[in-house]
């Protein structure tokens, strides 16, 4: 069985492991500590499952992130690999920095990526802060991502994972180079089922337990059940968006309920009978419409992408050839990155005009395994 | 990383007591009758719990009959804050209670709020006093309750009970007492101070968790909570925790003996404490009253400090302390106690309490204080990095 080669160049101080209580996660304690590592393990409270009861009917049990039974399933691992442990609750800068933004995007119309959110200021920055609280120089995830210094140009670079169907990088496109010159992968150059089979190989009671899904705070994937409850209970009214349905052409087609109910590319909920297959093309918040139209009219050949990290490169200076990835289940397409004079911003001309360019959405560049950077979709 | 681990959080817990350990475990070894019972073996239990109830009695001055034993300082706040209000007859109830009362009070008051029972809590200044005066404005012709703790678990300041016992007698309001902090730090004298209900528990004493007391004056209406046999004199049905209660009783004995003296230790200990703390950390300050508190307990703000981070921080250096009460690690909202005597969130965020206890020794307090001045140097390092 591979297991990954004992990690080099740390000097002994103890690295502070993101434990889920996933079998991920589990087992990247479980290696580091069977590597002779020291291993302080901390489980992120990011958000509490039983704030609106109205979205779980049935009390909650379903295995979701941030659950009690998560807490105990890290718990008991990292008593069974007998490391020092704690719940770190982040609750707080949870719902200010990933749950909040996640709402106004939504309400501005624009479809949002909340794990990128939650990596670039939960995972990746206040962890490492709780890192440095107990004295570790590195912090280690279960994510399926590849990290390495390149020395020719002094750069830390991001590869996809040996297991491209796990690959996580679209979401970790926000990294900085110091934070992941403090960040280790230990599943990168491995398998989902070699991770499970290293897992059982260790007794770890969580090996079978199965992934997680969809977004941790958003039950079932219902977006628009969640915006309505977050938005209850904060005190806005939640019915405020309602408005029409319009065909590209500018014809009314109906009505709706809402335009945090629709994203781009969306076909089914429409409500409106039509010859051809209706698609949502986009939304817009100022006149609360819902523009729809055929599935030809969802291509786009071209878009801007503010905001960029760039990680395995410092930048681009003239054109270059990409695989562009527009949603975490895309299939990277072939691009053209076109600099403009904003060196955190690129226009990016696809060979092929692709479905549903989702304002909101990440947009990450690779050249192969190579990740380039990424950023937000204008 | 193995280190030593000592233990400063004696107000979320304690460890039993050799002594306690004794009586308890020659008791779960040989008395295993029910107290109930009236055979040979029934009997065997129900004198070692009598005798229990005589000691602990005989600690705060009470009627041996007017104790009642419950599963904890929270059952015991539930059935006095309940019981109480429930009883009360009227159109219309109204309950008093402070604003740093435990969870267990506070909760429960929720509770009968939305049973349709009017509240109010009292507001406490910097101190962590609540003002007799503002008990007296808050009453009303309805008022079926008072609920006042005697020291507060986080601070450690004592409350003005005989004063609030004034008032309320005067208007023949019941005033309850969440004494949980109190037992074992101060005399307590149930009588004197005036109250009519006293709420204790054992784990905060040496005795083993699981086991606490209702003392109820008599004469106070008391509407039950739970439903089932009649033991305890109807008041508190299920049979009896006999282990868990000799081990109470054996507790208040040791209190009783050892509390003058070793009042007189924990002041010194934990007065050198805190002088270690403000001579060599700097921007450290005491939270609370400094006067009329217990003799353990020091609630202490770092400024710029992440609590929780300094929590772990030091229990990876061999130092086990909290950042407040055990009951709301882990919580969203900062201290509502510290929030209570007008901290800031970041301040109440930055404060940590340390609660002393009988294996606590100078040495122990002053390697405490060398970790908390590395962490704390540490903490605010990386903090100017970050």
């Amino acid at each position: 069985m591979p297991e990954p080669s004992p990690l080099s160049g740390l000097d002994g101080a103890p690295i502070a492991v993101a434990m889920s209580g996933g079998v991920d996660s589990s087992t990247v304690a479980a290696l580091l500590v069977r590597q002779g590592h020291a291993v302080v393990g901390l489980t992120m409270q990011l958000w509490n499952q039983r704030r609106l009861p109205e979205l779980v009917p049935d009390g909650g049990s379903v295995g979701r992130c941030c659950s009690l039974d998560d807490v105990y399933d890290a718990r008991r691992v990292a008593e069974q690999i007998g490391i020092p442990y704690y719940v770190v609750n982040f609750e707080r800068q949870f719902e200010e920095q990933v749950v909040k933004p996640f709402v106004d995007e939504y309400l501005a119309g624009r479809t949002p990526v909340p794990c990128t959110l939650c990596n670039n200021y939960i995972k990746f920055d206040r962890f490492l802060e709780m890192a440095d609280s107990v004295g570790a120089r590195h912090i280690a995830t279960g994510h399926y991502a590849r990290i390495r210094f390149d020395q020719p140009s002094g750069r830390y670079q991001m590869l996809r994972p040996a297991d491209h169907s796990k690959d996580q990088t679209y979401f970790l496109f926000g990294l900085t180079q110091p934070q992941m010159a403090r960040t280790l992968f230990p599943l990168g150059e491995l398998t989902k089922p070699e991770v499970r089979e290293l897992a059982r190989s260790m007794d770890l009671a969580v090996a079978s337990k199965n992934d997680s899904q969809e977004i941790c705070f958003v039950p079932n994937g219902d977006y628009a059940a969640f915006l309505t409850a977050y938005l209850k209970e904060t005190g806005v009214a939640p019915s405020d968006t309602r408005g029409e349905i319009v065909s590209t052409g500018g014809r009314t087609l109906g009505r709706h309920d809402g335009v945090h109910h629709f994203t781009v590319g969306q076909r089914r909920g429409l409500g409106v009978a039509a010859a051809e297959p209706l698609y949502v093309i986009s939304t817009d918040p100022q006149s609360q419409r819902v523009i729809v139209g055929g599935v030809d009219e969802l291509l786009r050949g071209t878009f801007f992408a503010r905001s960029v990290n760039w990680i395995s490169i410092s930048g681009v200076s003239q054109p270059l050839r990409a695989a562009v990835k527009i949603r975490n289940k895309h299939a990277a397409a072939p691009a053209l990155l076109q600099p403009t004079a904003d060196p955190t911003r690129v226009e990016v001309l696809f060979d092929e005009p692709q479905r549903a360019v989702t304002p909101g959405q990440g947009a990450v560049f690779y050249q192969g395994d190579l990740v380039l950077g990424g950023g937000w979709i204008e | 990383m193995k280190v030593p681990h000592l233990y400063f959080d004696h107000n979320a817990t304690t460890p039993v007591a050799p002594e306690v350990l004794e009586a308890t475990v020659s008791c779960l070894g040989q008395v295993y009758g029910n107290a109930s019972s009236i055979h040979h073996f029934g009997q065997a239990a129900k004198q070692r719990l009598e005798a229990a109830r005589r000691q602990l009695s005989s600690l705060v001055n009470a009627n041996p009959t007017d104790l009642i034993f419950t599963s904890g300082g929270t059952e015991a706040d539930n059935m006095a804050v309940l019981g109480v209000a429930r009883a009360a007859t009227g159109s219309t109830r109204h309950v008093v209670v402070s604003s740093i009362e435990h969870p267990a009070v506070l909760a429960a008051c929720m509770q009968l709020e939305k049973e349709g029972v009017a509240l109010t809590r009292l507001r406490v200044g910097s101190s962590g006093v609540v003002q007799p005066e503002d008990v007296r404005d808050a009453l009303r012709p309805d008022t079926v309750l008072v609920t006042v703790m005697h020291a507060n678990n986080e601070l450690g300041t004592l409350q003005p009970i005989s004063e609030i016992a004034r008032l309320t007698r005067e208007r023949r309001i019941p005033l309850h007492v969440d004494g949980v902090q109190a037992l074992g730090k101060i005399p307590v004298d149930v009588e004197a101070l005036g109250a009519d209900l006293y709420s204790i528990s054992g784990h905060k004493i040496y005795a083993p968790k699981g086991v606490g007391a209702l003392w109820v004056r008599k004469g106070t209406r008391l509407a039950p909570i739970t439903f089932g046999g009649h033991h305890e004199r109807d008041r508190r049905p299920g049979t009896e925790n006999v282990p868990g209660i000799v081990a109470f009783g054996a507790a208040a004995e040791l209190v009783a003996h050892n509390l003058p003296a070793e009042t007189t230790r924990l002041t010194a200990l934990r007065d050198r404490l805190e002088s270690q703390i403000l001579d060599r950390i700097p921007g450290a300050g005491i939270n609370g009253s400094l006067w009329n508190r217990v003799a353990n307990t020091s609630n202490v703000c770092f400024d710029g400090i992440d609590g929780e981070a300094l929590v772990i921080a030091l229990d990876l250096r061999g130092c086990s302390v909290s950042t407040g009460a055990a009951c709301s690690s882990g919580a969203l909202a900062p201290s509502h106690v510290l929030t209570a005597i007008g901290l800031p969130n970041d301040r109440a965020r930055a404060s940590m309490r340390f609660s002393l206890g009988r294996s606590n020794t100078v040495q122990q307090v002053d390697t405490l204080v060398e970790a908390l001045e590395a962490s704390v140097a540490h903490l605010r390092r990386i903090s100017v990095h970050a």
